[in-house]
């Protein structure tokens, strides 16, 4: 008998870090009690995107999308939603200004905005069964390019489309191919194509959740791309740290074998191409395509300079092809559908060039101080406001924000000014940041922008190679400079210090890690230049974040002396009887903040520190 | 020899095609069964199980079956609501199994009402 319903239990890391397979085993336990499982089926389904409100449980056919779901909840959903058809209220999605909770997955603000292509079947299909895929009209593209285009015809598609790569880069995937393509046939070897799935961002997970997910879209993608380059050899280049997805593919890959779609004489075409997964060890480095290779034939994974390109010489000095895990993703809609489709969403008129704008859509990561945190889809061109504030919901406990990174750790902050900017890989560049894979950081008035600089500079100080000096020790003598400023001990010549350093990085490092590392120092100093002049000159941090320029204070006319703030420290640095005024120590405070949340009263507050003498 | 045609990357595409059509809760028409409590002591499970059974036996892929809780006219159950893309919903009332597959033969896949055993067509209004 079919099934009537279906629960789609996310199945991606967010959910599945809070416990999502035990609630799909508690839901199946209660179907079965009830005599349902012939009728309801659970899916286990990749990342549904709604990360903030997991796990999430979407039931279908009936579009109800139920947040926060754990095995607890089983017993009341099946009976409330399965047995008597009635929506579980309690579980329903309730914007945070509202009271009234929204059912429907589709009038939710968070999905309702987005633009679905790259992850056109998130949530829907079980991403370990290719069946499903195909069912999902997967692998219709395959076909197309196997028996109706010529591989010149899959390229000259491919560049029509304006597709850029979505690794962070930026260059057309087109040009890339047919140069590829035209240096193997030049020196007559056989070229090799390989996907970047080393995503290494603080905060990203776009790649991760799309192989989560949807692992044969990158497949078939990279079937294509092989087809048109002339390869019989692929690699997928992924970290360890990936299990789920290192699982998934490994199962998709073993799936395309068995019905022939990988392995020899594709769907009796005649075309052989095979891949491998090679996990990384998960250095943010081999991200960057001369390391990634060095990675793939068991050397240390370093980048070389790159006078002469991967295209050309690769992997093993084969011209070798690498793409990201969601430009491979991209390829199959745009051979299904065609160019025309892909550059109606979007910006610029491609056709002619694809540098002359950015078409398709983009997937963010999007987290930070940000309601709806979770991973989204968008047509390129959106505005960083609607991103930010139509489909992220806005600034939680109503503070105000700051500033938006996007390009990864070496990407940089954007001001509010900037929020109504097109998102599209030109205009991010001009700004002083980039595309980058699609990590977003959303940051609030509490956030101090030299903080948030040294942060970043010192997660690329520990992942340098340390290959080229510039970036070795530019890096390391910025994270000096910038460690001083946010302890009040910057000096006057220190901004200059920081200029000039990053001009060096930006002239000389040998690849994009060092030569990008300067953008979130040069981008804050570019928008936030008051807050480095406050830390140097006064002592002071406007955000009240630098624990060196601050100290906690208890408002007399607030505090009741309820005591809560007392048992929460782990200093005991706060004094104070029951019901009296309490005051805390600064030598003994470390400024953890567990006092501020205990405090019901709002009684106790970060000042500047008062300035010894 | 490759191990799948063409062919059979489509007969594969058509098979799956229900259940997906049912996750994206788009589809030629959709029908709710009333299932509180006095619709199933009436009947109801037995009236969506044959419907279930039909629509499998013909391998209908755009028909999706949903439940919901009472109608309010609890005298009348088993009742279903059918509901036609682009038309307003038709109700129907003392349904059997066998009068199921009638509406599901005549009315879902025949485009008319059966009007033997239908209550009314459209909706309370609401608000």
């Amino acid at each position: 008998m079919a099934f009537r319903t279906h629960l789609l239990v996310c199945a991606g890391t967010g959910c599945v870090s809070s416990n999502s397979y035990q609630t799909a085993k508690a839901l199946e336990a209660e179907i079965g009690k009830w005599g349902l499982d012939r009728e309801v089926k659970v899916i286990r389904t990749g990342c549904q995107g709604f990360c903030a409100a997991g796990p999430v449980v979407l039931v279908q056919p009936d579009g109800i999308f139920y947040c926060g779901v754990t095995a607890g909840h089983a017993t009341r959903l099946v009976e409330e939603h399965l047995l008597k058809g009635r929506p579980y209220t309690k579980l329903l999605y309730t914007p945070p200004p509202e009271k009234v909770p929204i059912p429907a997955l589709h009038d939710i603000p968070f999905f309702a905005k987005q633009k679905l292509v790259v992850l056109r079947n998130r949530g829907m299909i079980d991403p370990e069964r290719i069946d499903d895929y195909i069912a999902a009209g997967g692998y219709t593209a395959i076909v197309k390019a196997l028996t109706e285009m010529t591989p010149e015809q899959i390229v000259k598609e491919i560049k029509r489309s304006g597709l850029r790569g979505r690794g962070g880069g930026g260059f057309p995937t087109g040009i890339k191919w047919d140069t590829c393509r035209k240096a193997a046939e030049a020196r007559e070897v056989e070229p090799v194509v390989v996907c970047n799935a080393d995503e290494g961002d603080p905060g990203a997970f776009m790649d991760r959740s799309i192989i989560e997910g949807d692992p044969h879209s990158v497949l078939e993608g990279m079937v294509i791309g092989a087809r048109a380059i002339g390869a019989r050899e692929g690699f997928i280049y992924i970290r360890h740290e990936y299990p789920i997805a290192c699982e998934r593919l490994i199962k998709a890959i073993d799936q395309a074998r068995d019905y022939g779609l990988l392995g020899k004489d594709i769907l009796g075409s005649g075309m052989d191409f095979d891949i491998e997964v090679v996990k990384g060890a998960g250095a943010f480095v081999c991200g960057e395509s001369t390391a990634l290779m060095a990675s793939l034939e068991g050397k240390v994974g370093e980048p070389r300079a790159k006078y002469i390109h991967t295209v050309e010489y690769g992997y093993k000095n084969l011209p070798t092809n690498l793409n990201n895990v969601e430009t491979w993703a991209n390829v199959p809609l745009i051979i299904e559908r065609g160019a025309e489709w892909f550059t109606s969403m979007g910006t610029g008129d491609v056709a002619e060039n694809p540098w002359n704008g950015s078409s398709g859509t983009k997937v963010f990561s999007m987290v930070g101080k940000v309601n709806n945190t979770g991973l989204i889809e968008v047509p390129m061109g959106i505005s960083l406001r609607d991103i930010i504030f139509g489909i992220g919901g806005g600034i939680p406990d109503g503070r105000r924000f700051k500033a938006v990174q996007t390009g990864g750790p070496s990407g940089g902050c954007l001001p509010e000014s900037h929020l109504d900017m097109p998102v599209d890989f030109d205009s991010l560049t001009e700004a002083g940041s980039m595309m980058g894979s699609g990590g977003m950081i959303v940051m609030d008035d509490e956030t101090c922008m030299v903080d948030v600089a040294r942060y970043f500079l010192e997660f690329l100080t520990e992942e340098s190679c340390g290959k080229c000096i510039p970036c070795r020790e530019g890096l390391r003598s910025s994270v000096d400079v910038l460690t001083r400023i946010t302890q009040g001990k910057g000096r006057a010549e220190d901004v200059a210090t920081l200029e000039e350093v990053s001009a060096v990085m930006q002239d000389c490092c040998l690849c994009a890690l060092g030569t990008s590392a300067p953008n979130p120092v040069l981008s804050t100093l570019q928008y936030f230049r008051d807050e480095y002049d406050a830390h140097i000159k006064s002592g002071i941090c406007p955000a009240g974040a630098c624990k060196e320029l601050i100290e906690y204070t208890i408002n007399a006319e607030l505090c009741d002396g309820c005591h809560a703030c007392v048992r929460q420290c782990s200093t005991e640095a706060i004094t104070g009887e029951v019901k009296k005024l309490h005051a805390i120590e600064p030598g003994k405070c470390i400024k953890c903040g567990a006092c501020i949340e205990a405090c019901k009263r709002d009684a106790i507050r970060k000042v500047p520190r008062r300035q010894v003498a | 020899m490759p191990k799948l045609s063409i062919e059979d990357l489509k007969r594969i595409r058509e098979e799956g095609k229900h259940t997906l059509t049912m996750r994206t809760g788009e589809g030629r028409a959709r029908v709710t069964v009333h299932m509180g409590t006095c619709g199933i002591s009436a009947g109801a499970r037995d009236v969506m199980a044959a419907l279930l059974r039909e629509i499998e036996e013909r391998k209908l892929t755009d028909v999706i079956v949903t439940t919901s809780g009472c109608a309010g006219l609890c005298s009348r159950e088993p009742m279903v609501t059918v509901q036609m893309a682009g038309q307003p919903p038709v109700k129907y009332v003392d349904l059997k199994p066998e009068r199921m597959v009638r509406v599901l033969t005549e009315h879902l896949l025949g485009g008319k009402i059966v009007a033997d055993f239908v209550l009314a067509s459209g909706s309370e209004t609401t608000g």
